[in-house]
């Protein structure tokens, strides 16, 4: 759990001291990154609660999830449909899953 | 809480944790920037509004000065045009004298008097004769003749202008003297017809003749100014009725100047 929040403490100095900023055109994509990337973080976390967490699924989900989601918002917006509110919205969804099952997990210890 | 098995798990949790942090991170600060930035825009707009407005409101002052000089002389010296050839104006210039007074010669017997006083139809001649010959102003006893100057006879009077004269008359004409007085002495020309009657007729040549302005008023009651589309759209028919018409009502004119015609001194001075 340590190097969980040591990697969020750097990851978010790294971000701070970054010039710059991402460009307005794609926002869309990161944002929808994001969500992909906090969902696979809550899901290996719920997994390793669970006990059948793997490294090969974790980082595989994690990589694919982000790259699904930018896929997703990509040709949403190529066809002129807001694919990327679906992608959050189900993204969202199952963050909130995971954190329940997280939550109940915890709570019966 | 969880525990970690292996280094390889730890360090993956940690990339991902870190690549996390500065995503994150990364769009919080790129929200921010797009608010800046609209907020920026928002400013940058405003202020280039500002200066633009400042410009247009710069060169619609210019615009107006230039408009209103421009347009002002222009109009003035049309004006000015206007008004001088619609007599409006008091004009001078190089011209004649044309004195008229009636006849002292007694009428002989049996003749009719009317024969030997100046009568509209004469001044009407003279006038005509003057303005064949070039004549750029005429003033009759102090009235201005313009467009719409009648000379016609009232009793013993004539009537120019709405007011009424009598001899003698005095009429000033502004033109080249030398036509002006030659047009009058042509050979059977209004002179010598009047020479005939024993009416006075001298004519004087003057280098500074100073013609009033008509003083008379004018209004339009029936007549209306045609816009410049109408005009075009009415196209040659309508010029040519109204061409036709007014030749009728010159010709209606004509025809009751001679029922009212008192005299037949002309056809005697044509004998």
């Amino acid at each position: 759990m340590i190097y969980a929040i040591i990697g969020l403490i750097f990851g978010i100095v790294g971000g701070v001291l970054t010039p710059g900023f991402i460009p307005k055109i794609y926002a869309p994509y990161f944002s929808v990154a994001l969500m992909a990337g906090l969902d696979t973080a809550f899901g290996g976390l719920r997994a390793a609660m669970e006990g059948d967490y793997d490294n090969l699924v974790f980082i595989s989900g994690f990589v694919v999830n982000i790259l699904l989601s930018v896929f997703f918002c990509y040709a949403g917006i190529k066809m002129d449909i807001d694919f990327y509110l679906i992608v959050i919205l189900v993204l969202g969804m199952r963050i909130f899953n995971n954190l329940a099952i997280i939550r109940r997990l915890y709570l019966k210890k | 809480m969880m525990t970690v098995k292996n280094k390889h798990t730890r360090i993956l949790i940690f990339l991902v944790c870190i690549i996390l942090g500065y995503m994150i991170t990364m769009q919080l600060r790129s929200h921010n920037q797009y608010q800046n930035l609209a907020i920026q825009r928002a400013e940058d707009l405003t202020v280039r509004l500002k200066e633009v407005q400042a410009d247009r409101d710069k060169l619609t002052k210019e615009l107006d000065e230039y408009r209103a000089g421009r347009i002002y002389g222009a109009a003035q010296k049309e004006m000015d045009d206007l008004k001088a050839r619609a007599g409006e104006t008091e004009m001078e210039g190089k011209g004649i004298v044309f004195t008229l007074d009636d006849s002292k010669q007694a009428a002989k017997t049996g003749e009719n008097k009317n024969l030997y006083i100046i009568h509209d139809e004469d001044l009407l001649r003279v006038v005509n004769e003057l303005r064949a010959a070039g004549a750029e102003a005429i003033s009759l006893n102090g009235q201005r003749l313009i467009g719409s100057s009648e000379i016609r006879c009232v009793g013993p009077t004539v009537l120019v202008n709405e007011s009424r004269l009598a001899a003698p008359f005095v009429i000033l004409a502004i033109g080249n003297p030398q036509t002006l007085e030659s047009s009058l002495k042509l050979r059977g020309g209004v002179i010598e017809n009047f020479k005939f009657w024993g009416i006075r007729a001298d004519v004087v040549q003057s280098d500074k003749v100073r013609v009033p302005a008509f003083k008379g008023k004018r209004t339009f009651e029936f007549a209306k100014t045609v816009a410049e589309e109408e005009k075009k759209e009415a196209g040659q028919t309508a010029t040519d009725t109204k061409g036709a018409e007014e030749n009728k009502a010159a010709a209606d004119a004509g025809k009751s100047a001679d029922q009212q015609q008192a005299s037949q001194k002309n056809a005697g001075g044509a004998q």
